[in-house]
């Protein structure tokens, strides 16, 4: 039974107010935040980055697994905003978590979906017998264009979970994915910041991607959405996650708890694994789970889980909830220089 | 720089330190030999808790290059539950630092050398706020 074993977030500490935005860049903040159903965003330390992100929330997940870190046979970080063009963050998390020197490992980019690209690459490698239990992590500093959309919502946060089929608190009952060549979003080589279609993002990239994913996942299994105590889909905004579960048939009540982005903004790689760990903190024994990720280019990756039993003696805090809304908050001129958006020369 | 800071990785990503077994003293930085027990130490290498107490610090405005656009920052004397001090910085705002507050190890970035050069991590230390 392959499945998650463990799993461990960060959020880094700050946070800006949608108002201190909007105050910037003479912008109605009310509007904003109808618009996109965000209140705030995390924000990232001057000294904080994908790569520390990766480790806090790896060590987390290593720690609560009660696992010697040796016995994990691969890692895998998934990111858009690795610190290195060039040279692996996977690297510096095995090293920080002691994984030792034998072990499988790469950087993983799909926009949003390489932390779930990563899960499924290590179910493949624990099903295999290849590995005892691998670690797929999803983190972000995202970047944006000062006075651009996505200022409100690019956020810095993520979540590493353990893969293995020893000790599962949430059995992978099926994974499904779709993908298709969607130039919703992008960045070029050495640009800072990254573009994208503006509302080309929304329908034939994530509504698309997440309802085909989903529906085929659920097809697959034979399984409909009242089969599910909760639904977690990819989170870039407030608005696009409630509107594709009411497309599929998903109620409010099922997407609820694992909703974080209202109070800590889209955290890329890290926004559905987030929510779903913040639906494991909640989760019993018996909850099917459905996951959905969503990245741009464009695929979704689709989950089945089931809770299983181990749950109960599994060490759940801090919940993710509890890191979401904790936090200090920061003006936009240490925001600007937080997120390094002055040249100096 | 590029080699030193290397083979010293495992000792600033984590707080590894050693432990004699013959008097059970914890030391950071390892050490080979404990200097109490001499000829009789039983040394073996020990990952320690990263939790401890601040016992002294100090605010520095006059911050190298590298710091600048950290400054002011605290470097704190921390004693780990174990035993051993060590001088770290502690992130937080000065005017939150106390003699007696409890802190805890975190992976930072310390610095990088320039816009193409190396980006070098390691231990920093959170003041242990208690979280829900
Ligand atoms: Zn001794």
């Amino acid at each position: 039974m392959v499945g998650i074993v463990s799993y461990g977030t960060y959020i880094p500490k700050f946070r800006i107010k949608v108002e201190e935005i909007a105050r910037i860049w003479g912008e109605n903040a009310e509007t904003i935040k109808n618009g996109l159903g965000i209140l705030q965003k995390s924000v990232p330390d001057f000294d904080e980055d994908t790569a520390t992100i990766a480790v806090e929330a790896g060590r987390e997940a290593v720690r609560r697994a009660r696992i010697d870190p040796k016995e994990i046979g691969a890692v895998y970080v998934g990111s858009e905003s690795h610190p290195y063009a060039v040279k692996p963050t996977a690297t510096i998390v095995g090293e920080a978590l002691g994984v030792g020197n034998e072990y499988f490992a790469a950087d993983l980019e799909f926009a949003c979906k390489a932390g779930t690209a990563g899960i499924q690459i290590c179910m493949g490698l624990v099903k295999a017998g290849m590995i005892k239990y691998g670690l797929a992590i999803g983190a972000d500093t995202s970047q944006s264009r000062p006075g651009d959309a996505l200022e409100y919502s690019a956020a810095a946060g993520g979540a590493a979970v353990v893969i293995g089929n020893d000790g599962v608190i949430a059995e992978i009952e099926g994974t499904y994915s779709f993908t298709s060549d969607t130039p919703d979003f992008w960045r070029r080589e050495g640009q800072p910041y990254p573009s994208h279609g503006g509302r080309f993002t929304g329908i034939p990239a994530y509504f698309r991607h997440i309802t085909s994913a989903a529906k085929g996942l659920m097809e697959e299994l034979g399984l409909k959405p009242s089969d599910f105590s909760y639904a977690v889909f990819h989170q870039p905004n407030g608005k696009f996650p409630v509107r594709v579960a009411k497309m599929l048939g998903f109620s409010t009540e099922q997407i609820k708890q694992g909703l974080v982005v209202s109070h800590i903004g889209n955290t890329y790689s890290g926004s559905s694994l987030l929510g779903l760990c913040a639906v494991l903190d909640e989760a019993k024994p018996g909850d099917r789970i459905l996951l959905v990720s969503f990245g741009s280019g464009a695929g979704s990756d689709a989950f089945s889980l089931i809770v299983t039993d181990e749950i109960d003696d599994f060490e759940r805090t801090p919940k993710v909830w509890d890191k979401v809304m904790s936090g200090e908050f920061i003006d936009y001129g240490l925001y600007v220089k937080l997120r390094r958006k002055i040249k100096f020369g | 720089m590029l080699p030193r800071f290397w083979r010293k990785i495992k000792y600033r990503y984590n707080l590894v330190g050693t432990y004699c077994e013959n008097c059970g003293t914890y030391y950071y930085p390892p050490r080979n030999l404990c200097p109490k027990c001499r000829r009789k130490s039983r040394i073996k290498e020990v990952q320690l808790s990263g939790k401890g107490k601040v016992i002294s610090y100090s605010v520095v405005h006059d911050a190298p290059e590298n710091f600048k656009m950290m400054k002011p920052y605290v470097v704190a004397l921390i004693q780990l539950d174990e035993g051993p001090v060590i001088t770290s910085q502690l992130v937080c705002k000065p005017e939150e630092v106390k003699i007696g507050m409890r802190v805890k190890a975190v992976f930072r970035k310390y610095g990088e050398e320039g816009e193409s050069g190396i980006i070098y991590y390691g231990t920093k230390f959170v003041p242990d706020e208690k979280i829900g």
